[in-house]
C-alpha cells in the first residue's frame, strides 16, 4: 500500500501514452523514417519541460519526499558503450515498435502479442548480466 | 459512456488523441512527479526485477539486488499496465491512430497493412504480422524484444531512463546513447527490417 502512489502515477502514464498513440507501433515507423513530426513533438516537449522542471527543483534546493535534494548519479563516460549499447536497442525498438513502457501499456491495451517481447526482452536482460564481463564498460 | 453518466462530453473530450505538445507536458509531469517522490524516471530495470525475482542472482552477482528498493517501480509499470486498460475502456479513440499517407503508402509495399479495419482505437500493433499464428511473428517479437532488454541493462537504460530523464538532466552518456537509439533505430527501419519481412 505504501506504493500506491506510484501506481497512481503508472496510471496517468499509462493514459498519456495510450492517447499520445507513442506505444503504436506505426508511429514509431513514422518516426525513423521521418515522416511525421508527432513523436519528435512528444520527446522535445518532454525533455524541455522535464529540463526546467528538474532545474528549478535544484535551483530551490527542493526537498524530495524521501528527505534528499535531487540529484543526478552520472555514468562513467564510455562513447563505445553508449553508442553501441544505443543501437543494440534501437534495432530492438525498430522492430518491435515499442520500448519498455509501452509493453506494459500494450499488454494492458489488450495486445497480448506484446508479452512476447517482454519475455524477449527479460532473456536478453539476462544473457547480459552472464556475458557483460566481456563486454567494453 | 453510459457507466460515465452525465460526465460523458469530458470523456468524449479525453477520448481523442491528444496533440504532442499535451502529451509531452504530461509526460515532463510522470518525470516531474517521480523526481520529487525521490526516485527516478526508468522502465527497463523491472526486467532486471524479474530476472532476480525468478533467481537469476543464484548463478550471476548482476541480479542480486535488494527487491525493496525496486518495489515502488513495479507499483509503477503494474499502474501503466492499468492505465492501458482504463484507456482500452473508457477512452478509446474515435477514430483510428492517424499515421502519415507516406508511412501508410510504404507499409503496404513491404505487406503491412494499415489495421484500419480494426476500428476505433486501433492501429497500435500491425496485428497481420505480429499474432501467435505467425512464426515470423513470433520470432521477430521474441528477437526485438531480447535487443531491446539487452541493450537497455548494457546502456543502463531505455527510452525513459536516457532520452527523457538523462537528457532532462543534462547528461552527455544519456545523449550520445539516444544517437545510439537512433542509429540502430534508423538502420532497422530503413534497411534491416525490409529485408527481415522478405525472407
Amino acid at each position: 500500500m505504501k506504493h500506491i502512489s506510484f501506481f497512481t502515477v503508472g496510471i496517468f502514464f499509462g493514459i498519456v501514452m495510450t492517447k499520445s498513440e507513442a506505444i503504436s507501433w506505426f508511429r514509431i515507423q513514422e518516426m525513423f523514417r521521418f515522416e511525421s513530426f508527432h513523436m519528435y513533438g512528444i520527446i522535445g516537449t518532454a525533455v524541455v519541460l522535464g529540463a526546467i522542471a528538474i532545474w528549478i527543483m535544484k535551483k530551490v534546493q527542493m526537498k524530495t519526499l524521501r528527505g534528499a535534494t535531487v540529484d543526478y548519479t552520472p555514468m562513467k563516460f564510455n562513447i563505445k558503450r553508449h553508442l553501441l549499447a544505443g543501437t543494440i536497442f534501437g534495432l530492438g525498438w525498430a522492430i518491435t515498435g515499442c520500448c519498455p513502457g509501452p509493453m506494459y501499456i500494450l499488454i494492458g491495451n489488450g495486445y497480448f502479442i506484446i508479452a512476447l517481447v517482454m519475455l524477449g526482452a527479460i532473456l536478453g536482460t539476462y544473457v547480459y548480466g552472464r556475458v557483460m564481463d566481456k563486454l567494453p564498460h | 459512456m453510459e457507466l460515465i453518466g452525465n460526465s460523458n462530453s469530458f470523456v468524449d473530450f479525453v477520448s481523442q488523441p491528444w496533440h504532442w505538445a499535451v502529451s509531452g507536458a504530461a509526460i515532463a509531469l510522470v518525470l516531474a512527479l517521480l523526481t520529487w517522490m525521490g526516485r527516478s524516471f526508468g522502465v527497463s530495470m523491472t526486467f532486471k526485477d524479474m530476472c532476480s525475482i525468478a533467481g537469476a542472482g543464484k548463478k550471476t552477482p548482476f541480479f542480486r539486488m535488494d527487491l525493496k528498493d525496486e518495489y515502488w517501480r513495479i507499483a509503477f509499470v503494474v499502474g501503466g499496465l492499468v492505465g492501458g486498460i482504463i484507456s482500452v475502456l473508457f477512452l478509446k479513440s474515435p477514430e483510428p491512430v492517424a499515421i502519415s499517407h507516406s508511412t501508410i503508402d510504404y507499409l503496404a509495399t513491404i505487406g503491412i497493412n494499415y489495421p484500419e479495419a480494426d476500428a476505433k482505437g486501433m492501429g497500435f500493433v500491425p496485428t497481420s504480422l505480429f499474432n501467435f499464428s505467425s512464426i515470423k511473428g513470433i520470432l521477430l517479437a521474441l528477437g526485438g524484444g531480447f535487443l531491446i532488454g539487452f541493450g537497455a541493462r548494457y546502456g543502463d537504460g531505455c527510452t525513459s531512463g536516457h532520452a527523457i530523464s538523462g537528457l532532462a538532466h543534462l547528461q552527455l552518456p544519456s545523449l550520445i546513447t539516444v544517437i545510439g537509439f537512433f542509429i540502430g533505430g534508423l538502420l532497422m527501419t530503413n534497411l534491416l527490417f525490409p529485408w527481415l519481412l522478405s525472407l
